[in-house]
């Protein structure tokens, strides 16, 4: 998935677009590419014929339109209104000046950090920083070299504040609307220029999102607000078991639905394809199916714990060594062991999963909320065998995206029944559907043994993963030497320093179906790790903050962050009566976290009263969305820590509806306070940032209130 | 045919009159304002207000609401400038926005009943709309902004 980015700034070039915007008027676009790409070169050559390439950023139109392509899908993140905020910076437009397009699919829009056009991993700024304040910069430059040849001054004596350019010392002034044909004919400057910080006005200051009026008049457009002209609706009847087969079906009751025109096979199941989405989720409620269950053992929860207990002894891939635990443990004044356990978790997206499609002999239109348009192209190009520059992938808002949005299943069923019915096809998911066959988080065990000094002093860490690989049907190549860095994130790159350490990965594959959840594998690995942390402080007799900072003395950056957690949670003051706090940290992304989680328990009912995040993500761009960010991150990571967990009995998802599977409510949410550092740092990522950290935040304020020990996720009091 | 005033407006429908108000909204009349999230009345996204009380439009069959008033997000305000729906933007509320409609409709039924609604309230009436992004606590400030615009100081 990553690959580092440092070598791409290297290798990246400008290339200067012009032509006719459709519309009327002038564009100018300005694109970067990889030097490797020499497709580009030839597109370069061809490009004054007066055609736009949509590979561009930005646009700046002789009607004084200035329009920014975003590639990054919005899915609540305020990514659009970050990605935004970078280009007009340098550009020097204010936001209530620019529209904003959705971009296609095109080599130009590949996110470098996940190798494909796509969103997710909490990615898109740190791929974004420098590309999109660069390509603002090089459209700021032309713009004033066009102001500079057209008054006949130099440059220097030329400045760009909102929208125009201005002369020094003299009233005259240009719009950029007035300038871009100019410009569009000038030399490209041989390196963007990008402003200081002490010069931004945008980045760092906090903004208000550009798609919330739309939000609240109903009006955003989700992918399951797109109607074309002709377009059926589709249901799927999925094979409930797991590895099972449908290998009959009844459709006559649901052909007397009125609305409905037809049933039959597809590659996932059996199609109710009606005139309405109604008439399709209630004929497809009307078909009787046969199925065959796997050959295999069926899926079932029990026997996989058994499965993954057994992958907690034996042989193992090691993750990392230092020095020598075994000798280490045996040396130690006291040492402990413990068994973590993290259920699997759906995505759970509001918005269930849909897709339509709209394919003809010439070419293939689709409408998605998808945070994967490259593969989402790769995928219809598949299916449909058309050339991929015939293939447009149109990105809607998502209705949550939370990784399940990488996937391509809703794809496939909507390319398929579309080609098929030579008609638009739009494929609605019950929520049913949703939950009962989603890419699930993997459940995980968690083996570690810790040892410590006379001194208190942590001498010796051990850490086994015992769970299925993740990326063995992602990215397969990504698994080296037997480890699943997907797994292993959060656990082999542990931040405390301890002189001893092992961490292992025995993959124990099972048949569920798994993949990539936000916060990935620091959400198994850092419960595991930040509350045995604790049981370690408990062990030294040590305050659980205070052994942390022993073994970050030579990280300041964490240092500063657990010392602003606790002086904000006034730490050093006993909780309230009756209340009990719990720390946690985490560095993911390229950010830092500290969750301070107060709680108290009624009756055996948790109650989280107040969680506090000190955040460290380098330089904020909207200080807003980070702190929204973490909000959401709060909550999704209560969830799982609380309420979330997808269990099978007999080869079947347990869990059918929403109060199976029920998402924190608005009087389960604490008073969250989240605490910004200020940092000029590169920026890190926030999306998942907060969500690794609740779950043992929360299990160690229990601790410290009720001495019960949590180690099984969701949290339970017995 | 059954009549039903929608936001405002009389209304005459000439469709099975047990097609939930959701299909009829989104599917016949194209107002995809209101969100289909579970179809089983567990999400709250698809909340309306029928004759003013927040109801789930999924389990709301057609014939419920003949000869009744209803309102979708679409009717809140002509202009979005609905107190609510500026107090929304204000405090940056929505994310994803998905369940949004759900919880306006059932915030702006809620003031209607409480003006100045105690947190006990909110969370009462709130908690029937799931929000997987969070926005609970800006949901909760940007009620009280609306109910309480004098203590806000602009």
């Amino acid at each position: 998935m990553a690959s580092p980015l440092a070598e791409l700034r290297l290798s990246r070039r400008a290339l200067l677009r012009i032509g006719a915007a459709t519309g009327g008027g002038l564009a100018l676009g300005i694109l970067f590419q990889a030097r490797a790409e020499p497709e580009s070169d030839t597109q370069d050559s061809s490009q004054h014929n007066g055609i736009l390439s949509p590979n561009a950023w930005i646009r700046i139109h002789t009607d004084g339109r200035i329009l920014l392509v975003i590639a990054r899908s919005e899915m609540g993140q305020g990514i659009a209104t970050g990605l935004a905020m970078l280009m007009a910076e340098e550009l020097e437009v204010g936001l209530d000046q620019i529209q904003v397009e959705q971009a296609p699919v095109g080599s130009a829009y590949t996110n470098h950090l996940l190798g494909e056009q796509a969103t997710g991993e909490s990615t898109s700024i740190r791929d974004a920083w420098q590309i999109m304040r660069e390509a603002g910069a090089v459209a700021r430059q032309l713009l004033i070299a066009a102001a500079a040849t057209i008054w006949s001054v130099p440059d220097s004596r030329c400045s760009a504040r909102r929208g125009r350019v201005h002369l020094a010392e003299d009233p005259r002034n240009l719009s950029y609307a007035e300038l871009a044909e100019t410009a569009s004919r000038l030399p490209l400057p041989p390196a963007p220029k990008l402003k200081p910080s002490d010069a931004w006005t945008l980045i760092g200051t906090p903004q208000p999102r550009i798609d919330s009026p739309d939000k609240v008049l109903g009006a955003a457009s989700f992918g399951l607000d797109i109607k074309l002209p002709e377009m059926l609706y589709a249901s799927i009847a999925r094979c409930e078991v797991i590895g099972g087969r449908i290998t009959g079906w009844r459709s006559e009751a649901a052909l007397e639905i009125p609305g409905v025109l037809d049933v039959f096979a597809v590659r996932y199941g059996i199609a109710v394809i009606a005139k309405t989405s109604w008439a399709a989720l209630r004929g497809r409620d009307k078909l009787e199916l046969s199925l065959r269950p796997s050959a295999n053992p069926a899926a079932d929860s029990n026997r996989i714990r058994d499965r993954l207990q057994g992958a907690l002894k034996g042989r193992a891939a090691v993750a990392r060594k230092d020095g020598d635990v075994s000798t280490a443990l045996n040396g130690s004044h006291a040492q402990i062991e413990a068994v973590y356990e993290v259920p699997f978790q759906a995505h759970a997206c509001m918005e269930p999963m849909n897709c339509t499609a709209d394919v003809t002999t010439e070419r293939c239109d689709i409408y998605v909320p998808t945070q994967a348009q490259g593969r989402t192209q790769a995928t219809a190009e598949r299916i449909t065998g058309l050339p991929k520059d015939r293939i447009a992938v149109h990105t809607t808002f998502l209705g949550g995206g939370f990784e399940r949005r990488r996937e391509q299943d809703f794809v496939v069923d909507a390319v398929e029944l579309s080609q098929l019915l030579k008609r638009p096809v739009q494929v609605v998911w019950t929520r049913a559907d949703d939950l009962q066959h989603d890419f699930f988080r993997p459940m995980s065990l968690h083996r570690l043994r810790g040892g410590i000094d006379a001194e208190g002093r942590l001498t010796a860490w051990f850490h086994r993963v015992a769970g299925p690989s993740v990326l063995a049907r992602i990215a397969p190549d990504e698994i080296r030497d037997g480890i699943d860095p997907c797994m292993m994130a959060g656990a082999a790159d542990l931040p405390y320093r301890v002189p001893h350490q092992r961490i292992e990965y025995r993959r124990a594959d099972t048949q569920v179906p798994i993949g990539l959840w936000p916060g990935g594998g620091y959400d198994h690995n850092s419960f595991a790790a930040e509350c045995f942390i604790d049981e370690l402080a408990h062990l030294a007799d040590r305050d659980p903050l205070q052994l942390r900072r022993n073994h970050l003395a030579d990280r300041p950056r964490h240092l500063a962050l657990l010392n602003e957690a606790a002086r904000e949670a006034d730490w050093d003051k006993p909780p309230a009566s009756g209340r009990g706090r719990g720390l946690a940290l985490a560095e993911a992304f390229g950010s830092l976290i500290v969750a301070i989680a107060e709680v108290s328990v009624e009756n055996a009912d948790i109650h989280v009263h107040r969680i506090l995040c000190a955040v460290d993500c380098g330089q904020a761009i909207n200080p807003q969305s980070v702190r929204a960010q973490i909000e959401s991150g709060v909550a999704f990571g209560l969830t799982a820590a609380l309420k979330g967990k997808i269990t099978l009995t007999k080869g079947r998802v347990d869990q059918r509806c929403l109060s199976d599977y029920t998402p924190l409510k608005a009087h389960e949410m604490p008073e969250v306070s989240v605490h910004l550092v200020a940092s000029d740092a590169e920026p890190g990522g926030v999306g998942g940032l907060a969500i690794p950290v609740m779950a043992p935040a929360v299990a160690n304020a229990l601790f410290a209130l009720t001495k019960q020990r949590i180690r099984t996720l969701p949290i339970r009091l017995s | 045919m059954i009549s039903v005033t929608l936001n405002g407006e009389p209304l005459e429908l000439d469709l099975d009159p047990d097609t939930p108000l959701l299909w009829v909204l989104r599917d016949h009349l194209g107002l995809t304002g209101t969100k289909y999230g579970c179809g089983e009345g567990q999400c709250g996204a698809c909340i309306v207000q029928l004759d003013g009380e927040p109801v789930n439009a999924c389990q709301t069959p057609l014939s419920a609401a003949a000869n009744h008033s209803v309102k979708t997000i679409e009717g809140l305000s002509p202009d979005g400038r609905h107190p609510l729906q500026l107090a929304w933007i204000v405090e940056e509320v929505a994310q994803c926005g998905y369940c949004q409609s759900g919880q306006l409709m059932t915030a702006d039924a809620l003031l209607a009943k409480y003006p100045r609604p105690t947190d006990a309230q909110i969370d009462a009436a709130m908690s029937e709309v799931l929000c997987r992004c969070g926005s609970y606590n800006r949901i909760r400030r940007a009620i009280h902004r609306t109910a309480n615009p004098e203590s806000q100081n602009g």
